[in-house]
């Protein structure tokens, strides 16, 4: 690992520790308002000011950055899982399941991203519990993301189909299940957690668009989409830079992922 | 054989788009009938109304509880160019898309223009050239603007004052950036392009003779796939910006749960991007070499 790679690391971690542990490092609860400061600007009690409403900006900002940072990764769990099986399957059984796999993947994918969630997203109620809010938001991420790492599967387990080491397991009796849990799987771990990291970025862009939307996480619970939509009423960039906190931390931690883990450093 | 071959591809994508739209509609028939919602009317709420109007109004909805049915009659409207009527907006779909359209189909391909033109104009020099400093500075660029979400990258734009459709070039620049560079250093290390170097062939001169004619059905299916992700970036772009476009349309029918309109727009971009895919693929297909 490379020196800026470790450095990207090492932000990630930092960031990572501070979302988790919001409860303990973050001055007030993210829904708390300080009615009499509503608009303050940045100072040792509200280090990032408060907002319209009163509430802490940088209390905000940690509990936004622990909903899209631990969701997203599980989002991207649930699309490589969904991929895995049905990649996996496709590709390791060949003939029409791999070509009907491949064609409905060609298909969803010329569907372009946004307009697939937000049609998913309308189809289901908007106002809802926060809580809710978070869990249709990156469920839809990891039930709708799954298509472009299930094209990746599908050409890995087909590699391995024709592979001696399948055929040699073939040719020992190792059959169905047992192939499958001791062969096939072992062998695609690399491809599925490449799938895994890359999605993670792309996850996280996806909430955060459509939180500016309107679409994501609903209020009061922060996420970094919903944060990012404040900036909305923003007029002037240099009036109070202070507001752009959430959008330097979400481009720090995007390129972190993308810097941790290049194209390079997950095939290897 | 070749004239075949890619009459056959043609021919292929043709059906491709053709089995596309029936299954897209399909989908948005299915989505449009389960919707939480669906076949309540509220003109069953006007106590002026007889029982016997009741009636005929819940027999008309009736025709329309078989799924098969329903999607019968979207297709058969389809087919006559009747789109249905927008719930939240109360006018044709039809005449909404025609209004609309236009203004997408502008600044998409403003951003296209302007993401492809940046994208080669900084990976060029960085292939030829080799100078890693500015390898470095295009990497760091385009990295930049792959992590901004392109709702920001409108805002940016508005704060600015800077036209909406540039906004769409800088989403699709970096991913054109990358993949072009890529590809093209890939193809500088290529023994031809060696060769020719050897020969002292200049740097332009490879480029053109060498490495585009190589790279260019990559290049071409990238142009495809670069269609649909601008279609994407136009959504929180003209919303922020408040562009009159489809993007802005997809939104307000979202945010109404406005399902009949979000298939319609959703089935529409889809073809779009198909059919722009498939002429890119004909198009790198007729430049494919015939092997020797």
């Amino acid at each position: 690992m490379r020196l800026v790679q470790r450095m990207a690391l090492s932000i990630l971690v930092v960031v990572y520790l501070a979302a988790l542990l919001a409860d303990f490092i973050a001055p007030a609860h993210y829904s708390r308002q300080f009615r009499d400061t509503p608009e303050a600007s940045p100072s040792v009690q509200f280090l990032l000011g408060t907002d319209d409403l009163g509430r802490d900006r940088f209390s905000r900002l940690l509990y936004g950055s622990r909903v899209s940072l631990v969701l997203a990764p599980a989002a991207a769990l649930l699309s490589t899982l969904i991929a895995g099986l049905v990649g996996g399957v496709a590709g390791f059984v060949g003939r029409w399941p791999e070509r009907l796999a491949m064609r409905g993947s060609d298909l969803f994918l010329s569907l372009p991203w946004l307009f697939l969630l937000l049609t998913v997203r309308a189809l289901l109620p908007l106002n809802t519990e926060p809580e809710v809010s978070v869990a249709i938001t990156f469920a839809l991420l990891g039930l709708l993301g799954w298509v472009t790492s299930a094209r990746v599967v599908i050409a890995g387990a087909g590699a391995l189909r024709a592979s001696d080491l399948v055929l040699q397991a073939r040719a020992t009796g190792c059959y169905g299940l047992r192939l499958i849990t001791r062969h096939v799987l072992p062998n695609l771990k690399p491809v599925l957690l490449a799938q895994f990291w890359i999605a993670i970025p792309v996850f996280i862009l996806s909430e955060a668009n459509l939180g500016v939307l309107g679409l994501g996480v609903a209020e009061p619970l922060p996420s970094w989409g919903g944060l990012l939509r404040e900036l909305e009423h923003l007029t002037g960039v240099f009036a109070q830079p202070w507001r752009l906190a959430p959008v330097g931390l979400l481009v720090l931690v995007v390129s972190c992922f993308h810097i941790v883990f290049s194209q390079d450093e997950v095939a290897a | 054989m070749r004239k075949n071959k890619l009459l056959h591809r043609i021919l292929q994508q043709i059906g491709m788009i053709a089995l596309t739209a029936l299954l897209g509609a399909f989908l948005g028939a299915t989505l449009v009938r389960l919707a939480p919602g669906f076949g309540v009317d509220e003109r069953e709420l006007d106590t002026r109304r007889s029982e016997s109007s009741l009636q005929a109004l819940r027999e008309s909805r009736a025709s329309q509880s078989n799924i098969f049915d329903f999607y019968g009659r979207y297709l058969g409207g389809l087919l006559r160019g009747d789109l249905g009527i927008s719930q939240s907006l109360n006018r044709p779909v039809l005449e909404l898309l025609q209004q609309r359209l236009p203004v997408t189909f502008a600044s998409v391909s403003v951003g296209l223009l302007v993401g492809w033109g940046l994208a080669l104009a900084l990976a060029i020099p960085a292939v030829i050239s080799r100078v890693q400093t500015f390898d470095l500075f295009a990497t760091v660029v385009s990295g930049v603007f792959l992590c901004l979400p392109s709702a920001v990258l409108a805002m940016a734009f508005l704060w600015f004052g800077a036209p909406g459709p540039l906004a769409i070039g800088l989403v699709v620049f970096p991913k054109v950036f990358r993949y072009a560079r890529n590809l093209m250093a890939q193809t500088y290390t290529r023994p031809h392009v060696l060769a020719a170097r050897a020969r002292g062939a200049g740097g332009f001169r490879i480029l053109l003779r060498h490495v585009l004619p190589v790279t260019a059905p990559e290049l071409l299916a990238l142009a495809g796939v670069s269609v649909s992700l601008a279609f994407g970036a136009a959504i929180p772009i003209e919303v922020i910006c408040d562009s009159p476009g489809i993007g802005q349309l997809a939104w307000q029918a979202a945010l109404a749960r406005d399902l009949n309109l979000l298939v319609n727009l959703t089935l529409l971009v889809t073809l779009v991007t198909l059919v722009s895919n498939s002429a890119a693929d004909v198009a790198a297909m007729t430049l494919e070499r015939e092997p020797a």
